[in-house]
């Protein structure tokens, strides 16, 4: 499922070449001069960024500065909202996701993404996680056991869920539900793992778990989360973006970043100075 | 601003008269207006205990296995109604059959599938569009249109008195499609579709009934969060899997009680079968789609109007009252049953 492919019709990135984030670690996502609209509403402008392979890229910056958006322009999930517009490129290995062609199912089931909110459907937690293998098409009993095992292995959830794998997502915890969202989108098997502030409704100890599911998670996925939180972006993260008004303002290696950052307002922003 | 109004902020704040002499006025028409209010109140529940206290104490006695199993006898003054029962159930089935796919469909469309937001901001939008987006804002636009001309159409059509959609059933269902079939399938002369039948009695009944199926879907849809339609497209399921698999199960109950509810108010409707297939008396019971059939509301009708001995008829008449009755009760409590058992579910899921 992994090399699924989901350009029908094969386009490169436009663009030069640019030196890679760090060395020896190629960009698993690559973005170029990257605008989006909401009708006549400019939210991004010209982003350039490169995220790499198997590594977590925390998006921060005040709200409303466009880092959501940017981050559901990479599932394409602001295609349902009207008179949304993007122009510039994404690139998934090379492969331009804005271009014609592109099959966005395929694309979502490669790039899969946990919300603010925990959202499993009112079904059991077995059902939850085989949900988008069951849409794929697969019936086998074993294979579904299986992935499903697997996944909530990854999520860390399978020694709280093993015994009840029949009952009710929703009379899990908080806590528990978002790693079940998460259990649920690693089974579709993606290469990518969206992740839009998943902490920020959750208590301490909870939040603490996910961040250690995500610090794992890296081994295999390559992750980009938004976070309002600092500490998290600090803890969990390999390479850290700012973005402000809808541009991005500076990127670069998280400890650099909250170190020594170039740019005046990334400083003011990270020391809370607004925001 | 106007004079009085004018005069009225200069005389601000009122002087206040001394409390002992406008107290106790105002504490005799408190009592008069809550009275007033309670008193209507308690008149429904009056009303509604002596219609059916009345229809259950003259009309229990009269359900017998008899009455219940046995055609009308000796010029309707005898026997009892089992014909009526029998073409009341299947009516209201074929009625369901006809109606809550439409209407569940109609509404799958109008809230799934249109946009939520006005034609005007729709049209705003495609104003305000670049050139290489306007095709596509357009068909959006377009498409808020014909979602708002639906939504307007659905609540007229729950506005048309339940005569005029008999009369639509006769001139529509019989005279213009049952004619043509015939014309196109029957020898020349000969009455087939043409004529009152059961179908399009339920047809009718079915059209009367579709509103109130329309709303009560898009209001069970509504209830789906959109967070489990967001959850369900980005782990790559297209629109219409997550409608199968996600929003229609999640508001099946939903769907089914306002089905319930919506078909047992058709179910006691005479005006739309009036002219559209419910018989007089039959000796027989309707057996293919094109056979006439008795009804109990309209039997009711029959009995009331038209007996040679109204003396004779008056049990009969609260008898098939009564039975007329305790099938809608029974499939509104069937209704209200189903939404309290999902209630009771969604809670647990806290």
């Amino acid at each position: 499922m992994a090399t699924m492919e989901f350009v029908q019709g094969t386009r490169a990135a436009a663009g030069p070449a640019q030196p890679a984030a760090s060395p020896g670690v190629r960009p698993k996502i690559d973005v170029k001069k990257f605008n989006f609209f909401y009708g006549a509403a400019q939210v991004l402008y010209e982003v350039d960024l490169e995220l790499p392979e198997k590594q977590v890229t925390a998006l921060i910056g005040p709200s409303g500065c466009g880092k959501s958006t940017f981050l559901r322009s990479i599932n394409r999930m602001n295609d349902t909202i009207p008179g949304a517009r993007a122009e510039g490129t994404i690139a998934i290995d090379g492969r331009d996701l804005y271009a014609p062609g592109v099959d966005v199912v395929a694309l979502r089931r490669r790039v899969g993404m946990v919300f603010q909110k925990s959202n499993p459907f009112p079904k059991t937690i077995f059902e939850n996680v085989a949900y988008g293998l069951r849409i794929g098409g697969i019936k086998d009993k074993r294979v579904l056991d299986e992935v499903v095992e697997q996944s909530l292995r990854r999520a860390a959830l399978w020694d709280e869920a093993k015994d009840r794998l029949g009952a009710s997502a929703l009379a899990l915890s908080g806590g528990q539900q978002q790693r079940l969202c998460i259990a649920r989108a690693l089974a579709v098997g993606p290469e990518i793992l969206l992740m839009d502030e998943p902490a920020s409704a959750l208590d301490p100890i909870a939040t603490q778990k996910i961040e250690e599911l995500i610090y794992e998670l890296k081994d295999n996925f390559t992750i980009v989360i938004v976070t309002h939180n600092m500490q998290q972006a600090a803890r969990v993260s390999n390479r850290t973006a700012f973005f402000m008004l809808g541009k991005l303002v500076e990127v670069g290696d998280t400890n650099s970043i909250f170190m020594t950052p170039k740019e005046k307002l990334t400083e003011d922003y990270i020391t809370g100075r607004f925001g | 601003m106007s004079v009085d109004a004018d005069s009225t902020l200069r005389n601000y704040p009122p002087k206040m008269q001394p409390a002992s002499m406008s107290k106790r006025p105002r504490q005799v028409r408190e009592v008069i207006s809550v009275g007033l209010l309670a008193f209507s109140a308690f008149l429904i529940i009056a009303i509604l205990a002596v219609i059916l206290g009345n229809i259950a104490y003259s009309g229990i006695g009269q359900v017998s296995w008899e009455f219940l199993s046995k055609s009308p006898q000796a010029g309707l003054t005898e026997g009892g109604i089992f014909p009526a029962i029998f073409g009341t159930v299947a009516l209201v089935i074929l009625m369901t059959i006809a109606a809550v796919p439409f209407g569940v469909a109609t509404a799958v469309y109008l809230h799934e599938y249109t946009p939520a937001e006005s034609p005007r901001v729709a049209w705003n939008r495609y104003q305000s569009a670049r050139a290489g987006e306007k095709g596509k804002l357009f068909r959006h636009f377009l498409s808020a249109v014909l979602a708002t001309i639906t939504r307007s159409a659905v609540a007229n059509l729950a506005g048309v008195p339940s005569i005029v959609f008999g009369l639509f059933g006769l001139g529509f269902f019989i005279q213009f499609v049952g004619r043509g079939l015939d014309r196109a399938t029957q020898a020349p002369g000969e009455i087939h579709w043409g004529q009152g039948n059961i179908l399009w009695a339920a047809l009718t009944l079915a059209l009367l009934t579709l509103p109130t199926v329309i709303v009560a879907t898009e209001e069970a849809l509504r209830t789906i969060p959109s967070d489990l339609r967001a959850a369900s497209i980005a782990l790559g399921a297209t629109r219409w899997e997550t409608i199968r698999r996600i929003v229609l199960p999640g508001a099946l109950p939903g769907i089914l009680t306002g089905a319930i509810l919506a078909v047992s108010r058709g179910a006691g409707e005479v005006a739309p079968i009036l002219f559209t297939g419910a018989a007089y008396y039959l000796p027989y019971l309707p057996k293919r789609l094109t056979d006439q059939f008795m009804e109990l509301g309209y039997h009711v009708l029959i009995l009331s109007t038209q007996s040679p001995d109204v003396e004779a008829t008056k049990p009969l008449l609260y008898g098939t009252v009564f039975v007329l009755l305790a099938l809608t009760f029974l499939l509104n409590l069937a209704g209200v049953l189903i939404r309290s058992r999902t209630r009771s579910k969604m809670r647990v899921g806290g």
